[in-house]
């Protein structure tokens, strides 16, 4: 029955990659049929749609290249801003969102954590308290037991409480901007936090780190901006301990109709103005409203992280849809 | 409750946001988007165009209001409150210049002010006095540039477009026409002048807010000597954007401003560099 199960999502997977390739192959040839009847002008420009694929940025349809220029671009813009926009756009729920995601995690002390296109060090710092937090308390709790011994015993066992044994916990920011970057150090520094966090510039379609490194794999709200999904899944694959997690957290698709046009009328009316008011960058979030829009819902992502050989693959609708936690394990 | 009502309102929303974004497609048609093309594709009406519904007008409008007070020097903010605010206005400057020979001329050749078409080095071996000359001095006194407006972005007609780009352009001309420094002052006598001119939403706010950025003894020179001036000089001289400053470089500033029906300033605060905290 496991099999015929198996089968089922398989095959379902197959149709759905061959209408997704007969979608891209319209577009293509579409495109093209426009080159050559409007662009007498630059042979260039025909010869990018013949050699580049295609994909989306926003509603627009770029070259593969091009969108990670523009991803880059938009990042860059807003880097200074973001937090501030994302707590004006979301009216502080953001926080409470990768909140949820740390208690999902319950992340042990010595965990080793991995945040992809963790920029400004949201969920990096959340980690930290959090483990730091769960290690005070065991100690409180040890020492709290000790409490009814004899001195003698109490002596004996001193050695034992300093033995630190498991390695600390150690976060990995790593994001593909270094305007981002550079806004997470800062902020670190504000906090005082400098052990057990490391700031890396990669891109995560190309890890820079060895097979086999992290128990725990963090993409929060960048994966829609990354050009090759799949690729990057299948990084977050190779650089996990077996047993590793790989958490997502990503906008989705609201299930309710009613709030989806709430949410709608919200997302293209007022987050726009929004950025053209704080940041002074209308394009940039016009690009975010509409990256969401394009990414796919969750049954869907959920086939793509199982495609890429994740196992107990689950996902945790918040706010309604309109985020969505996917969670799944090497094995 | 109110949804059924909105409905028919809602769609006439939908169908003027469909109308402008019909517009901007067939601009758009013509380049698909690629990197090469940044500059000669755009998606709108102009260069800089972005398409907005009258729903995001209002809240641009109320937003960069509520930016502008909070900080002045946020020029882009006054400028996206100018564009949200000042269809009619725009539309009845644009009847103005029309109605007018020179003015028409204007609108037909779409002339630019910026570093790239004033030639600085003659216009600083003009003789003193004329007009030239005297923009010159005032943009070194005062350390501008004409480069330093804002695109216009939110304003959906390609005309009034570019009659508020000519507006922001003309605003240093006037300010050598009035003889007026870019203190906190001279700002606000300009503003004053442009609100009785121009009748544009955005100067009004800024006449009315302005002074109150002012102390005691400059509020006093505005209120007696300066402030009716501007007024009086605004309403009655001829529409500044139908000038053709480009070719009038050479003539006199005081014949300039007879012919604008200008009178020349009743007196002149002193250039400080000092701006306003």
């Amino acid at each position: 029955m496991m099999r015929s199960g198996n089968m089922a999502v398989s095959m379902g997977l197959l149709v759905r990659r061959l209408i997704r390739l007969s979608h891209r192959n319209v577009a293509v040839s579409r495109a093209a049929v426009l080159s050559r009847s409007h662009c007498h002008w630059e042979p260039l420009f025909c010869r990018s749609f013949s050699d580049d694929r295609n994909t989306h940025f926003g509603f627009e349809t770029v070259s593969e290249d091009d969108k990670a220029k523009r991803v880059y671009k938009v990042f860059e813009n807003v880097a200074q801003k973001y937090d501030i926009m994302n707590d004006a756009m979301s009216l502080g729920i953001h926080r409470l969102w990768k909140d949820m995601l740390l208690h999902a995690m319950h992340p042990q002390p010595g965990a080793q954590l991995l945040d992809v296109a963790g920029g400004t060090g949201d969920i990096a710092f959340r980690f930290l308290d959090y483990v730091r937090t769960q290690q005070e308390q065991k100690r409180r709790r040890e020492v709290r037991s000790m409490q009814l011994q004899s001195w003698q015993e109490i002596s004996n066992s001193y050695p034992t409480i300093d033995e630190g044994g498991h390695q600390e916990s150690r976060a990995v920011v790593c994001d593909i901007n270094k305007e981002m970057l550079k806004v997470g150090k800062e902020k670190a520094d504000g906090k005082g936090i400098s052990a057990g966090l490391s700031w890396v510039v990669g891109d995560a379609e190309e890890l820079p780190f060895d097979d086999d490194q992290f128990d725990i794999y963090t993409i929060a709200f960048g994966i829609r901006n990354v050009t090759r999904i799949d690729q990057a899944l299948q990084e977050a694959l190779r650089v996990l301990k077996p047993g590793g997690r790989f958490m997502c957290l990503e906008f989705s698709k609201v299930t309710n109709p009613v709030l989806a046009r709430i949410y709608d009328a919200y997302s293209f009316q007022l987050i726009p103005v929004l950025g053209e008011v704080i940041a002074g960058d209308w394009k940039s979030y016009q690009y975010l409203v509409e990256s969401i829009r394009k990414f796919p819902d969750q049954e869907e992502f959920k086939y793509m992280i199982e495609d890429a050989g994740f196992y107990c693959v689950k996902y945790f609708n918040l706010t309604g849809g309109v985020v969505a936690l996917h969670s799944g394990f090497k094995l | 409750m109110w949804l059924p009502a909105s409905k028919p309102l809602q769609r006439w929303f939908n169908q003027r946001h469909r109308v402008l974004t019909c517009k901007a497609v067939c601009v758009q048609q013509l380049c698909i988007s690629s990197s090469q093309f940044t500059e000669s594709c755009y998606d709108g009406l102009y260069p800089g165009h972005i398409p907005t519904t009258p729903i995001q007008k209002a809240l641009l409008a109320v937003g960069s209001g509520v930016a502008a007070l909070q900080n002045p020097y946020r020029h882009d903010m006054v400028a996206v409150l100018g564009e949200t605010t000042g269809h009619l206005a725009l539309i009845n400057l644009r009847d103005r210049m029309r109605n007018d020979p020179e003015g028409y001329t204007i609108l037909m050749e779409r002339p630019r002010i910026r570093l790239s078409t004033l030639d600085l080095s003659k216009m600083s071996s003009l003789p003193d006095g004329s007009f030239g000359r005297e923009y010159f001095r005032f943009l070194e006194d005062n350390h501008v540039t004409p480069d330093s407006r804002a695109d216009v972005k939110f304003v959906d007609n390609e005309e009034l477009a570019y009659v508020i780009q000519r507006y922001r352009e003309v605003h240093d001309l006037l300010h050598t026409l009035l003889g007026m420094p870019t203190n906190m002052l001279g700002e606000v006598a300009v503003k004053w002048f442009e609100a009785a001119q121009t009748g544009l939403p955005m100067c009004t706010l800024g006449a009315v807010l302005g002074p109150l950025r002012l102390n005691a003894s400059r509020l006093q020179t505005l209120f007696t000597t300066l402030g009716p001036w501007a007024l009086l000089n605004g309403r009655r001289a001829r529409c500044v954007l139908s000038i053709f400053y480009e070719r009038r470089w050479e003539q006199s500033l005081e014949d300039l401003r007879q012919e604008l029906n200008i009178e020349p300033p009743p007196i002149t605060p002193s250039a400080s560099k000092k701006r306003s905290t």
